[in-house]
């Protein structure tokens, strides 16, 4: 949690917020199944990314398959039941 | 730059507090894809309201502003009064509520929007019931389900009530577009909120967005669950343009009890319930197709 206000005299002026959630929440830490992607089987549909409920799916700039996110992922596992490729696994968090 | 089947923009940013597999985090993304971000939107009391994170932090990229749960509707239609007194023409109002604050609790506001022709889009993501506070039943919860206050026990009280249908009111108010849509087939809802945001005048749009903490269901087949819901004809695609019915027809025609086994919420029900259920739900959806011959354009 970063500048995580401590009393009232840190909170803004007015009702405007600082920043996006990106790095006060993060949500990756709620997971119990991690998902793992093979890029060398991916079709490059882009389901997985289309269907990710938690931003947490980056197509890689050169469009040569998926990177995912686990600070955020919650591991809610639709983009392993929707890769139609089922190139992407749900494996136990460690 | 990769070609993505719906546009690439992001204005959610990722650490919202959402559900895993949550319908309704997947449908204001794809809301906000569609709409860019010249848009403001207004929030009444529902999951969205708790979902942007605590203050001082907002997982929304544009300017959102939280409201009462029944003013949703009303305070869109200020946002555009007071846009349209500066003389801003180019942005968008989005008012984004759920289906207990808008067709229980934000009905008679929206009705007021409606009627007096103001320019806004208000998209209701139905997760049909109230899951924000701990699944109490709302008018658009279904037949059979159970909620926390609609307890399955040896009285067997279930919700007897059928689901209200907000397209149908709307459609009743002679509003220029409404629509159903499913966050399992984005490029559609895409489509219509583009669509959308394209008419002038008011703009009615119901998502379904499944819930798997209310529904009872496992958050990896939320997609299919929307998929099971379209393709059953319980929740049917259908635009309605000035008064002309367009009806999406599944692929493939699924029936009622596939789509219900996949939720605990209707654990309960037996085949008798379940066939009562396909009965009326056949019934409407023929109903439907009738609507869309006899206003079809000539």
């Amino acid at each position: 949690m970063s500048r995580q206000p401590r009393s009232y005299k840190d909170l803004p002026l007015a009702p405007i917020t600082y920043e996006d959630t990106r790095e006060a929440f993060k949500t990756g830490s709620w997971r119990t199944f991690k998902p793992v992607v093979d890029n060398s089987r991916c079709k490059k549909c882009w389901i997985c990314w289309k269907f990710c409920p938690d931003m947490s799916i980056r197509i890689l700039e050169d469009g040569t398959g998926v990177e995912i996110d686990y600070d955020h992922c919650k591991g809610c596992g639709i983009c392993a039941t929707e890769c139609p490729a089922r190139c992407i696994e749900m494996v136990p968090e460690d | 730059m990769v070609k993505t089947p719906v546009p690439a923009e992001e204005n959610v940013a990722p650490g919202h507090m959402g559900c895993p597999g949550c319908g309704a985090c997947l449908a204001l993304r794809l809301a906000l894809k569609a709409l860019g971000k010249r848009t403001i939107m207004t929030v009444p009391a529902c999951c969205w309201a708790v979902m942007p994170g605590v203050f001082p932090y907002c997982s929304i990229q544009i300017p959102v502003l939280f409201t009462a749960f029944e003013t949703a509707a009303a305070s869109a239609s200020g946002v555009r009064a007071a846009l349209d007194a500066k003389g801003q023409k180019d942005i968008n109002v989005l008012a984004w509520a759920g289906d207990g604050g808008t067709l229980d609790i934000g009905i008679q506001a929206l009705s007021g929007a409606v009627e007096r022709r103001d320019n806004i889009i208000y998209i209701c993501y139905d997760n049909e019931a109230y899951m924000n506070t701990g699944i109490q039943r709302s008018s658009s919860t279904p037949i059979g389900a159970w909620t926390t206050t609609t307890p399955v026990g040896q009285t067997r009280a279930w919700k007897s009530e059928p689901k209200k249908s907000g397209v149908e009111i709307m459609a009743a108010h002679r509003i220029p577009y409404t629509a159903t849509a499913c966050v399992s087939y984005p490029e559609d809802f895409v489509k219509k909120v583009q669509k959308a945001a394209s008419i002038v005048g008011p703009k009615y749009l119901q998502v379904l967005s499944p819930c798997p903490a209310g529904w009872k269901s496992d958050p990896e087949r939320s997609i299919q669950i929307g998929r099971l819901a379209v393709e059953s004809t319980v929740w049917p695609m259908y635009e309605v343009e000035d008064g002309v019915y367009t009806v999406r027809k599944p692929a493939k025609k699924v029936s009622v009890k596939d789509y219900f086994r996949t939720q605990g919420r209707f654990r309960h029900l037996g085949e008798k319930d379940i066939e009562e259920i396909q009965k009326t739900v056949d019934a409407e959806w023929e109903l439907l197709l009738k609507k869309e011959t006899m206003t079809a354009r000539k």
